[in-house]
C-alpha cells in the first residue's frame, strides 16, 4: 500500500438527539443543509479542497441514509484508486463486538484502517458543523510547530464560552490547559473538534485509554487532559471564518437561514472551494405566475405557485398557488398545499401540508417570548387540512384534520 | 435490469445547419436545452433508462464541447467496464464523405458494431426532445416480430434537410409507404429517428448500400426494402420535439413552462440525467420578481423575469428585465439591461441599461462569450 501522509477520520456516529424528529430516521450527519446540501458534505468537500483523499467515515447510529448517501464517494471525487471515503461502522472482532463507547473509542477500534495507510499524522473531524476550512493549511502549522496536536480554535464571546471546551493558550499557541464548558471560563478560545495529531502519538494514547475501565473514551474529556498531563506539545490553530455547530433546531434553523444574510462570510458558490453533494437528476425550478418568490434559496425539482419569502426550499419541494411559506426551511420532496401557512419552520422531507393548515408562529404574534420557537414537522407526516401547529411544537406524527398541535 | 442483449448508437451531428447560431461552436448533441441539459441527455438518458449500458456516440464535426460534456459517461452510468460509453470520431477515409448521411457515418464504425455481441441496436438522433420509453418499444418490436420498429409521432411535419420520413401504416402499425413530404408543417405521422433492428441487419443494410452505391440517406435505404422487411411503427404519445430551427428551438424550451410537458419529459421513474455543476442553490433577491419561469441552479435573480428558461449560474442584477428570453449558462445580465425575445449564448454579458428586442418570429441571437 502506498504510504499516506495524512487520513482522515470522520466522526459521523452520533444521534443528534437535540435535533429531535429530524435524527429520528437519519444520523445527525445526514441532515440536509443549505438547499441541497447535507451536514456531512462541508467536512467531506474540505478534506477532497484540502488535498485529502483517504477519509473514514465512523457511523453507528442510523447508518442507513448516511452509507447510501456517500456510497463510492463520488459526488466529493473520493472514489479514489488508493484511499478515498471508506464507511467504517463497529464490527465483530474475535474478542467480540463493541459499540463504539466514544469518539476515542471509535477511532481505536478503526486501528487497522488507519495502519493499512501508515500515515504520519491523523485528521479527526466532526460530522455537525456547517464551516469552510482548508485542512492542508492546519497541517503545514502543526508540522511547522512540531506540536503532537494541533487543535482548530475559534474566538467565541465569553458569555458563550461556558457552552464549549476551551482552551487556555500562551501566546505562542501552546496549550496549557483544557477545560470543557467551564463555569468561568479563562479563555474565549473554544476547540471546533477540529484535531491533526501525530498518528504514533495518538495510537500511544489511544491503547494506553482503552486499558482505563473508568475513561469514557472521549477525545475532549480523556485524550487531550491525559496528553496535556503528560507534557506532549498541544498547539492551537486559529480559525476566524464562518464555523456554526448546527446541533439544535435554533442553530440548525439559523444557520441554513445564515445563507441569505449577505453579512454572513459563508459563500458556498466559491469555485475554488466548492462544497460538493449527491443531487437528485431533477428538472430546475419553475417559478409561477401566481408565484412571489423573494430573498429565498430554491433548488432544482421545486415547483413554486405560492408566496416564499428569506426561505429556503431544497429539491423537488412543491408551494401550491395561494400557500405561503415564510423564515422557514422545506426539507426535500415535501408539498406545502393551497391555503396553508408555513412561518418559522422546520418542514422534513416527503412532509404534506394540507390546505388551510398552519405550521408555526411569527414571534410578534406570540405573547410570551419563552414558549416561541421553530416548528418541527418530522419526515413523511402530513399536517391535515386547517390542522395548526404551534410554535416550539416537535411533531412527531401525523396531525389530524382541524387538529391543534 | 441491464438489459445486455441492446446497444445504442447516437448521431451527434444531425440538422446541426438547421440551428447555426448555437451550433458554430459545438455539435447539435451539445446545444444546451431546458436551463441544465445538453440536447445528447435525452437519447443517451432514454437508453439508460430501458436498461441498455453500451452506446456509441458518433461526432463528425464539431465535437469538442461534446467530448467535455460526456466525459467517462459518468452522469448516465455509462462508465462501465465491459459496455458503457464509446465516442467514435469519424475515421477519415478517401471515400468517407462526413457530410453525407447516417449510412457513412455507421460504416465508418463498421468496426465497433461487428465487435459488439449484443443482438438488438437502438439509434437514435440528438436533435429530439423526448422521454421516450425505448424498453416499452423494444417490447413492441419484439411482439410485433418486426424487423425494423421506428418511433414516429403525430403532428406538424417539422422542416428538415429533406430526409425526414413520414409514414404511412396498416392497421396493425405495419408501415407500408415511406412518404417523402413536401409541405412542412401539414399534420403526419412523421419519424423520430429512433430505431430498433438487429445488429446483423443493419450491418448488412449498411455494407448493401455501400456496395450498390445507393443514396446514403437511411429514409432511401429504408424505403427500398420495404415490401421485404417487416418495418413497424411505434407511436409516441407524450412529448417529444424535433429542433429544426432556432424558433422551434425556443419554442421546444419555452414548451417546458407547461407543467404537462415537464410531467412527460421529466418522469420521475425514467430521469433525464446530466452533467452536473455542483452549483449553489438559485438566490431570488430582496426586489426580485419572476413569473412563469424555468430557472436552473447556481443563478442570482435580482431583477425581473418573465416567461424565461434561465441556465445554471447566471445572473440577473437589480432593475434587469428579461421577458421570453433563453439565457445560457454563466451569462450576466447588468442592471436595467431590457431583454425581450432574446436567446444568449454561454458566458455573455448584457451591459448595463443595454435593450435588445427580437421577435416571437425572430429570435434575437447572442453568440457565446460576446459583451453587448
Amino acid at each position: 500500500m502506498k504510504k499516506t501522509e495524512c487520513v482522515a477520520m470522520l466522526l459521523a456516529g452520533g444521534q443528534g438527539s437535540r435535533l429531535g424528529v429530524l435524527t429520528q430516521k437519519i444520523a445527525k450527519p445526514a441532515v440536509p443543509y443549505g438547499g441541497k446540501y447535507r451536514i456531512i458534505d462541508f467536512p467531506l468537500s474540505n478534506c477532497i479542497n484540502s488535498g485529502i483523499e483517504t477519509v473514514g467515515v465512523l457511523t453507528q447510529y442510523q447508518p442507513l441514509e448516511l452509507n447510501d448517501y456517500i456510497g463510492s464517494g463520488k459526488p466529493w471525487d473520493l472514489d479514489r484508486l488508493s484511499g478515498g471515503v471508506h464507511v467504517l461502522p463497529p464490527y465483530q472482532k474475535i474478542e467480540g463486538a463493541d459499540w463504539y463507547k466514544g469518539t476515542a473509542n471509535a477511532i481505536y477500534q478503526n486501528i487497522p484502517f488507519i495502519e493499512r495507510y501508515d500515515p504520519e499524522y491523523v485528521l479527526i473531524l466532526s460530522g455537525d458543523h456547517i464551516y469552510k476550512m482548508d485542512y492542508s493549511e492546519m497541517l503545514q502549522r502543526h508540522k511547522e510547530t512540531g506540536a503532537d496536536c494541533t487543535i482548530a480554535v475559534l474566538e467565541v464571546s465569553l458569555e458563550e464560552a461556558s457552552r464549549f471546551g476551551i482552551m487556555n493558550a500562551n501566546p505562542d499557541g501552546t496549550i496549557y490547559e483544557f477545560e470543557e464548558k467551564p463555569a468561568n471560563p479563562k479563555s474565549n478560545l473554544a476547540s471546533m473538534g477540529i484535531y491533526i495529531f501525530n498518528w504514533q502519538i495518538l495510537r500511544k494514547y489511544l491503547e494506553q485509554d482503552e486499558k482505563d475501565p473508568a475513561s469514557s473514551n472521549d477525545f475532549g474529556k480523556n485524550i487531550i487532559p491525559t496528553m496535556l498531563a503528560a507534557g506532549e506539545k498541544l498547539v492551537t490553530y486559529p480559525f476566524s471564518d464562518y464555523w456554526k455547530d448546527v446541533g439544535t433546531i435554533d442553530s440548525l434553523w439559523e444557520s441554513n437561514l445564515d445563507l441569505l444574510n449577505p453579512k454572513v462570510e459563508l459563500d458556498l458558490s466559491d469555485p475554488k472551494w466548492r462544497i460538493y453533494s449527491r443531487t437528485p437528476s431533477a428538472p430546475p425550478q419553475y417559478i409561477a405566475d401566481t408565484a412571489e418568490v423573494q430573498n429565498s434559496l430554491v433548488t432544482e425539482g421545486c415547483n413554486v405557485y405560492g408566496k416564499v419569502d428569506f426561505s429556503i426550499l431544497f429539491d423537488n419541494v412543491t408551494v401550491e398557488a395561494g400557500a405561503e411559506v415564510r423564515d422557514s426551511l422545506i426539507m426535500p420532496g415535501a408539498v406545502i398545499k393551497s391555503g396553508a401557512s408555513v412561518q418559522y419552520a422546520i418542514i422534513a422531507e416527503n412532509v404534506v401540508v394540507e390546505g388551510g393548515a398552519t405550521v408555526g408562529e411569527r414571534p410578534e404574534n406570540v405573547s410570551n417570548l419563552d414558549d416561541w420557537g421553530i416548528a418541527v414537522v418530522g419526515a413523511d407526516l402530513l399536517v391535515g387540512k386547517n390542522a395548526s401547529v404551534s410554535a416550539k411544537a416537535m411533531v412527531t406524527e401525523s396531525v389530524k384534520e382541524g387538529e391543534k398541535v | 435490469m441491464k438489459n445486455n442483449n441492446v446497444m445504442g448508437v447516437v448521431f451527434a451531428n444531425v440538422h446541426d445547419d438547421l440551428i447555426r447560431e448555437l451550433t458554430e461552436v459545438r455539435s447539435m448533441a451539445s446545444v444546451p436545452f431546458g436551463g441544465r441539459y445538453r440536447m445528447i441527455d435525452f437519447p443517451l438518458s432514454n437508453l439508460v433508462n430501458a436498461g441498455v449500458s453500451k452506446v456509441g456516440v458518433i461526432p463528425k464535426y464539431n465535437y469538442h464541447s461534446l467530448m467535455d460534456h460526456l466525459g467517462s459517461g459518468k452522469p448516465w452510468d455509462l462508465d462501465r467496464k465491459s459496455g458503457g460509453l464509446s465516442i467514435l470520431p469519424p475515421y477519415l477515409t478517401s471515400d468517407v464523405d462526413v457530410d453525407a448521411g447516417h449510412i457513412d457515418s455507421l460504416n465508418t464504425v463498421m468496426s465497433y458494431l461487428r465487435g459488439s455481441k449484443e443482438k438488438y441496436i437502438v439509434m437514435c438522433d440528438a436533435d429530439v426532445v423526448g422521454n421516450i420509453d425505448i424498453s416499452k418499444m423494444l417490447d413492441a418490436h419484439f411482439e410485433s416480430k418486426a424487423d425494423i420498429t421506428i418511433a414516429y409521432k403525430n403532428g406538424p411535419l417539422p422542416k428538415s434537410k429533406n430526409d425526414i420520413m413520414s409514414f404511412e401504416m396498416d392497421k396493425d402499425g405495419r408501415i407500408n409507404k415511406i412518404r417523402i413530404p413536401e409541405n412542412f408543417g401539414v399534420t403526419c405521422d412523421f419519424s423520430l429517428d429512433v430505431v430498433v433492428m438487429e445488429r446483423v441487419l443493419l450491418m448488412d443494410l449498411v455494407k448493401t448500400a455501400r456496395e450498390e452505391n445507393m443514396s446514403r440517406r437511411w429514409r432511401d435505404v429504408i424505403s427500398s426494402r420495404i415490401d421485404q422487411l417487416k418495418i413497424y411503427g411505434y407511436a409516441v404519445k407524450e412529448f417529444a420535439w424535433v429542433i429544426d430551427g432556432t424558433e422551434s428551438y425556443a419554442n421546444a424550451n419555452f414548451a417546458l413552462l407547461n407543467p404537462k410537458v415537464r410531467a412527460e419529459l421529466f418522469a420521475s421513474d425514467r430521469p433525464i440525467y446530466t452533467k452536473n455543476r455542483d452549483d449553489v442553490p438559485t438566490r431570488y433577491g430582496l426586489n426580485s420578481k419572476v413569473t412563469n419561469s424555468l430557472i436552473a441552479d447556481g443563478c442570482v435573480i435580482e431583477g425581473e423575469v418573465n416567461n424565461c428558461i434561465i441556465f445554471r449560474g447566471v445572473r440577473v442584477e437589480e432593475g434587469a428585465s428579461l421577458s421570453n428570453c433563453i439565457i445560457m449558462q454563466d451569462s450576466v445580465i447588468r442592471r436595467a439591461a431590457d431583454l425581450k425575445f432574446v436567446i444568449t449564448d454561454k458566458n455573455t454579458e448584457i451591459t448595463e441599461g443595454r435593450a435588445l428586442c427580437g421577435a416571437p418570429t425572430h429570435y434575437m441571437s447572442i453568440r457565446k462569450s460576446a459583451k453587448v
